[in-house]
């Protein structure tokens, strides 16, 4: 069997293909999972996550450090449990704060973590007790009527 | 009147069934023929040839063309909520979720299947393919199967290359002539698009895409009448047959890959 211009052609169909393939890959698209053997899992409480959805990222000083991994409603203490997958690389300490925030006035909803002064760090399973729930517009204008109902008449 | 209508109903009825069982033991010979299509893989590089390197230039100008128009359609819409640097997401999910593979596969099925069918339904008519059996040669193996095995290979890389290039034309017409600001353009195409989600769920399309065209364009040419007729018939089935069926799986496999992504 010989070599012949077709196979060149062929060929360089092929690279053409992968290259772009490749371009997809790496120019428009990231690997945004982050892999289990590189990650440590905590546990947050929230009243009420407000929109919030897995794979929403979890941001410290803006900077995504994590994923949310999971949304659980919790039947005994009538919370969500939601599990954070954090970077192994980003430590943080034992008092972090979680709070859901929203990027944007009609932005997607994350989680922001403030971290603490404490010296020991947060563990594989460890859970977050200082949280901070997504702020419901309804209740917000629900609390704005209730005080101004409060006031009195202002004549 | 109305007997001779019932009849004529019962018989396509009956007739489409036996084609559909025809086809899918077509399929299941032709997947175990499959072998002499790797171990002469000349065979199924000439054939990638034909179905892939020539669908190339239209492949090519075809996503160049798409990307631009999107680039311009998406900035116009886009600025009335005052988020032009979104464009790049626009540009990049419409092309590597939807539009690559779909449109790609279209414009497959009517540049290569077309191609595939009239020439394996010529050989039947010139009876090639009785004169391949004489000799004891499997057509099905020496004709079919690598021109299945091209089509698969070549459509998931045109399907990216037409990507790219769409890519590319949104990118020239957004940043370049319109002026959105390349590093937004590129770095919020990046964080939005996953590799995962959305490109190798895209790559997977291209794939199931390239094996239904294939099948139904080898298919209906070796079943087709063998007159001038028919083999014209069996050409444009080909083209419905297979557009329809990239559109209605691209349904099934956007609502199994999509559905619970938030």
């Amino acid at each position: 069997m010989n070599k012949t211009v077709l196979d060149l052609w062929v060929g360089l169909f092929v690279i053409a293909g992968i290259v772009a393939l490749l371009f997809l890959a790496l120019k428009v698209g990231s690997m945004s999972a982050i892999k289990p053997g590189e990650s440590y899992e905590v546990v947050a409480r929230f009243d009420n996550i407000g929109g919030l959805k897995p794979r929403a990222p979890v941001k410290s000083a803006g900077v995504v450090v994590g994923r949310v991994a999971d949304i659980r409603f919790d039947n005994e203490t009538y919370e969500a449990a939601v599990t954070l997958r954090v970077d192994k690389r980003y430590a943080f300490p034992k008092d972090t704060s979680a709070a859901i925030m929203t990027s944007g006035l009609l932005g997607e909803q994350y989680i922001g973590l403030e971290a603490g002064g404490d010296s020991e760090t947060l563990k594989d399973r460890d859970q977050i007790f200082l949280t901070q729930s997504a702020v419901v517009l309804e209740n917000l204008i629900g609390q704005f009527i209730y005080g101004k109902a409060q006031e009195g008449p202002t004549q | 009147m109305l007997k001779q209508t019932i009849e004529n109903l019962g018989h396509s009825t009956l007739q489409s069934v036996w084609r559909i069982g025809f086809a899918a033991r077509f399929f299941v010979v032709m997947l175990l023929h499959s072998g002499t299509a790797f171990r002469r893989f000349g065979l199924t590089i000439r054939e990638m040839y034909f179905t892939g390197v020539l669908s190339l230039v239209i492949i090519l100008v075809s996503g160049l063309f798409v990307g631009m128009v999107l680039g311009l359609q998406g900035y116009e819409t886009l600025q009335t909520y005052g988020s032009e640097e979104a464009l790049g997401i626009l540009v990049a999910l419409s092309l590597v979720r939807e539009l690559g593979p779909v449109v790609a596969a279209l414009l497959f099925a009517s540049r290569a299947g077309s191609a595939i069918t009239a020439e394996i339904g010529l050989m039947k008519a010139t009876e090639q393919l009785s004169a391949m059996e004489m000799m004891a040669v499997d057509p099905i193996a020496r004709v079919v199967a690598p021109r299945f095995w091209a089509g698969v290979i070549s459509m998931p890389l045109l399907a990216a290359l037409f990507s790219a290039m769409g890519i590319f034309g949104g990118y020239l017409v957004g940043v370049q002539l319109i002026g959105v600001d390349e590093g937004a353009f590129w770095s919020q195409m990046k964080s939005a698009v996953d590799f995962d989600q959305d490109i190798l769920n895209g790559v997977i399309k291209s794939v199931v895409f390239g094996v239904a065209i294939t099948t139904i364009a080898l298919f209906e040419g070796y079943d087709a009448p063998p007159t001038a007729e028919g083999v014209s018939g069996a050409t444009t089935r080909t083209v419905v047959t297979s557009s329809l069926a990239v559109l209605a799986l691209d349904f099934v496999l956007t609502a199994f890959m999509f559905r619970g992504l938030n």
